[in-house]
């Protein structure tokens, strides 16, 4: 791109960036989020983002249950969060200013669209005076832009209404942010042409806002510097941007591919799993059928008819939708069958804050059923690894003829950082044999290793047999209300899920083997206790992270990982649910650190709790 | 943007049809008995139920291992144990679902649905009303007893109002639906009544159900003789069965009674039981039976003893796309677009950079 540079100004190199985008909901803050992290992780740095958005789809305009925000982190070193505290606020009306300011330490920049700050704006959210003009905001530093305004100057003569100039305005805001980054905006232009060629007058519109906001950065005597955040030394490999959803969704697919079995995916709409049925349903060339049932029940009913005829049966859903599922999860233990059963957590109990993210399905999706009723679970710790973590869930199904849980969350979910493609060719072959062998065919024999029993779908012939909810016999799978089956086949149940163990990795440990404190996690608090650590660890403290990604059955070394520490701390986005299972099953003493505001675990709290423990005796 | 994918798929004869059925297998009525032990209160009308479905399989030519029989709860749902088939007793209203997800995965498969009043309008209402409606290639066979058996006693959907029951002692107050009303306004392909103690009308009807593409709801009329003995009597009863009862036949006239000399005609917009021969009514004036008019359907779905003559025999059969045909026209339409799936190049997606 060939731009002149009209004036001198300074350019800073820094390791690390984090932005935040706050806006109306219907302000496009989400789009502009997500143009910088592809322009940021395309350009080589290694990117983790936050959107934080409303449950309503448009809240009143202006007010502050309306506000939609972004917060994407940018960086030249390895970085496991989106960032504690933004650098950067771009607040687009006095609503976001408000509810984001909080986050703002003292100097970061503020960069506002002062046009949206009119008496009937800055009086809907309780502003007595104008903060822009009142001195409130002399603790950061301040840029007040006249966004609306210089936006529709930039696009007159293309006959658009004012609502349609007023709707490109966060492109504004975006091409100025680029260049005070240093960025191009080629990416984000090439996804302007793809995703309005067919109305080249929103194209333009979009085009020239972008433009016109980085032409601003250029010209306004406003900034005296610009900021450059190198390329990341990432590991050689190819990369791409993904969400937590989107790599779920493929690991999915690729794992169905690697066991020879077609993909059936039944699920019902629900925040925030909703994107996996949508992604899942583009990928019917790869033989995936998706159905978009009446209700949870049905999905996933329909799940475990299609791992009955020998596919591979999957259900997603959030914690409501766990809830409704729990009967015929129950179904699929007893008939044991494969099924996965994703649950993208969010912020409960009840209905809930729907959008928001929490770690408080654990009990409920090992526990919440009737009856003993043992099943898989497994947790990803970053949305790269909600890949491996989708496939390894499959892998377990397949294998030892069980459900699993997919245990993912809001942040996770929604939340992008780049990823190394992997080696679809090495990827290990999880295919199982369907049982087709007559002679001595009881539906509920087993394999002495793994305990499963074999898979015979209909249209064998000579395998015709019955399974059902209840009691089975051992070996014949007949109907059965014999004490002593039923206690063994509860304990072959139990026996078959506590197996795993010896087929998972063991649990590791970032740091020493023995120290004053291990802390210890589950699900997407990784990046904020792994930054945590290492803060601890560069100022000498004999500190230890381990990050549990299989939640049923534990790994085999898990109590002796425990066991080599002084303290023992478990944070949680609940309030202490692997903390109850830890204390319980290996007597240690440990103790929690519990926050359930829906969002993410700021580094510098678990920094603070840990030197809190680390002073005690 | 891909172009959405226009999907009219004809439907054509599958390979479960009259046509092919006498190049498949040759069965016997013993070859779908299990070996379980029947356990059913002596006197069931389940057992008659289990006998004509025995019966009228080998009727499809159609190998026993691709037949799966699904079921909910109560004691319907005991069926699928005594079919030497592939059978899956399910969870409390959801075997359609189950059935839903089988279909689609399995689309060779002949899938039956065994339920109950309770199993499929109550608990299960939901279901019934969307695998009908997706037409979901699936047979449905309601046993309508209008009592909760299993559990002993309490009033179903179907009870009659004011019915008194344990759980209702002093009669209850929810007005009774009709099955075959919701399964039209679900959108049934096929709908169809009989009833247990009638033979060889119940089989006659299971045959139909059996070779119909779509989705298929049958009640059958079942007596159970511990909770509600004679729920049907005062018309089933072999003695005036003929007088109250409406055997339906597509394109034939709707007479019925014993000497063949009543009929059901419109008066206006209302039906009206009228006798041939007086007034100067002929088979000229009365109804003509069509299956596949849906207002017809629905008039016969309202009438019922003792105002009207029950009808029986098949309501409504119209071939229409069925869910996995529509399903796998979806698939097989994204591969000729797109070609087989290539997994390497659905993980690069759209943009990639190369750390060296």
């Amino acid at each position: 791109m060939t731009t002149t540079i009209k004036r001198p100004v300074e350019v800073l190199e820094l390791d690390r960036v984090t932005i935040r985008f706050a806006g109306d909901s219907g302000d496009g803050m989400q789009l502009t989020g997500t143009q910088f992290t592809r322009t940021a992780a395309v350009f080589g740095n290694d990117i983790s983002t936050l959107p934080d958005f409303p449950a309503e789809i448009r809240a009143p305009a202006g007010s502050l249950p309306g506000v939609s925000g972004f917060q994407l982190s940018f960086s030249s070193s390895d970085i496991h969060t989106p960032g504690d505290q933004p650098d950067v606020l771009v607040a687009m009306n006095p609503a976001a200013l408000k509810s984001n300011l909080g986050d703002l330490p003292p100097g970061g920049a503020l960069i506002v669209n002062e046009d949206a700050f009119t008496p009937g704006n800055l009086n809907k959210v309780g502003y007595a005076s104008n903060p822009l003009v009142d001195g409130s905001l002399s603790s950061w530093n301040l840029f007040a832009i006249p966004i609306g305004a210089l936006n529709s100057r930039a696009l007159e003569g293309l006959g658009l209404t004012s609502k349609q100039v007023d709707l490109t305005k966060n492109f504004f805001a975006l091409g100025l942010m680029f260049w005070l980054y240093e960025r191009s905006m080629e990416p984000t232009i090439k996804w302007i042409d793809d995703k309005f060629g067919k109305r080249p007058v929103i194209a333009e519109s979009n085009r020239r806002a972008l433009k016109a906001g980085y032409a601003f950065g250029e010209t306004t005597e406003m900034f005296h510097t610009t900021y450059r955040v190198p390329a990341a030394h990432l590991p050689p490999g190819t990369y791409r941007n993904i969400t937590g959803n989107e790599a779920a969704a493929l690991g999915f697919v690729v794992a169905g591919q690697k066991a020879g079995r077609n993909l059936f995916y039944g699920s019902y709409p629900i925040t925030p799993a909703s994107d996996i049925l949508h992604q899942l349903a583009t990928y019917k060339n790869f033989g995936v059928k998706t159905f978009q049932a009446e209700d949870e029940i049905a999905a996933i009913g329909s799940a475990i008819g299609a791992s009955y005829g020998g596919a591979l049966g999957m259900t997603g859903t959030s914690g409501p939708g766990i809830a409704l599922k729990s009967e015929a999860i129950n179904l699929a233990v007893m008939v044991e069958l494969p099924l996965i059963v994703i649950d993208v957590q969010r912020a409960g109990p009840s209905t809930g804050m729907p959008t928001k993210t929490e770690q408080a399905d654990l009990l409920q999706v090992l526990y919440g059923r009737n009856g003993d009723s043992p099943i898989a679970v497994v947790a990803p710790a970053t949305p790269a690894e909600c890949f491996d973590l989708a496939f390894e869930a499959v892998r377990l199904a397949l294998k030892y003829m069980t459900p699993v849980v997919y245990l993912s969350d809001a942040f996770l979910a929604t939340g992008a950082e780049p990823w190394r493609l992997p080696d679809v060719d090495s990827l290990a072959d999880i295919s199982v044999a369907n049982r087709t062998e007559r002679a001595g065919f009881h539906p509920y024999d087993r394999d002495p290793v793994t305990l499963a029993r074999p898979w015979a779908v209909p249209g064998t012939a000579g395998l015709e047999h019955r399974i059902g909810g209840l009691e089975k016999a051992d070996i014949s799978g007949n109907v059965s209300y014999d004490p002593d089956n039923h206690h063994l086949m509860q304990t072959l149940r139990a026996a078959k899920i506590a197996g795993i163990a010896n087929d998972i990795p063991d649990l590791e440990v970032f740091g020493p083997a023995q120290g004053d404190l291990m802390i210890l996690g589950w699900g997407s608090t990784y990046g904020s206790i792994r930054s945590a650590v290492e803060r601890l660890q560069a100022d000498g403290h004999a500190v230890a992270h381990a990050h549990l990604r299989h939640l049923n059955p534990f790994p085999n070394n898990t109590g002796a990982v425990l066991a080599g520490y002084r303290r023992v701390l478990i944070p949680e986005l609940n309030l202490g649910q692997l903390l109850l299972l830890i204390r319980a099953r290996y007597l240690v003493d440990a103790v929690g650190y519990d926050r359930v505001r829906g969002k993410p675990f700021r580094i510098a709290e678990i920094v603070a709790e840990a030197e809190r423990l680390l002073a005690e005796n | 943007m891909t172009e959405p994918i226009a999907i009219a798929p004809t439907p054509e004869d599958p390979p479960l049809s009259p046509e092919n059925a006498a190049v498949l297998v040759q069965l016997t009525r013993k070859d779908f008995v299990s070996d379980q032990e029947v356990r059913w209160c002596p006197g069931c009308g389940d057992y008659s139920i289990l006998a004509q479905t025995q019966k009228v399989m080998p009727d499809f030519g159609f190998p026993k291992e691709n037949i799966v029989f699904i079921s909910g709860i109560g004691c319907s749902g005991r069926l699928p144990y005594y079919m030497n088939t592939y059978g899956f007793h399910t969870i409390h209203g959801r075997a359609p679902t189950i059935a839903t997800g089988l279909k689609a995965a399995r689309p060779d498969l002949m899938v039956w649905v065994i339920t109950g009043d309770g199993d499929a309008l109550s608990i299960g209402g939901n279901h019934i009303l969307h695998s009908m409606r997706r037409n979901v290639d699936i047979k449905v066979v309601m046993f309508n007893n209008r009592i909760y058996g299993l559990t002993k006693g309490q009033a179903s959907p179907t009870s009659e109002f004011g019915k008194v029951t344990k759980s209702t002692p002093a009669g209850t107050i929810d007005h009774p639906i009709s099955p075959l009303s919701v399964a039209l306004a679900a959108e049934a392909s096929f709908i169809a009544r009989s009833v247990d103690t009638h033979t060889e009308h119940l089989q006659a009807t299971l045959n139909r159900v059996g070779w119909h593409h779509g989705s298929a709801f049958v009640e059958v009329l079942q007596n159970c003789n511990i909770f509600n003995d004679g729920a049907y009597r005062e018309f089933t009863d072999r003695e005036v069965r003929e007088d109250r009862m409406l055997v339906l036949e597509h394109g034939k006239p709707m007479i019925f009674g014993k000497d063949r000399d009543r009929g059901l005609r419109l008066n206006g917009h209302q039906p009206e039981v009228v006798r041939l021969g007086e007034n100067g009514m002929s088979e000229a004036d009365l109804l003509i039976h069509d299956e596949t008019d849906p207002l017809i359907a629905f008039m016969l779905s309202r009438i019922f003893w003792p105002e009207f003559p029950v009808p029986v025999g098949v309501i409504r059969d119209v071939r229409l796309p069925t869910h996995d045909e529509l399903m796998t026209a979806q698939v097989e339409a994204a591969v000729a677009q797109r070609g087989v799936g290539d997994i390497h190049a659905l993980l690069t997606g759209s943009e990639t950079w190369l750390v060296e």
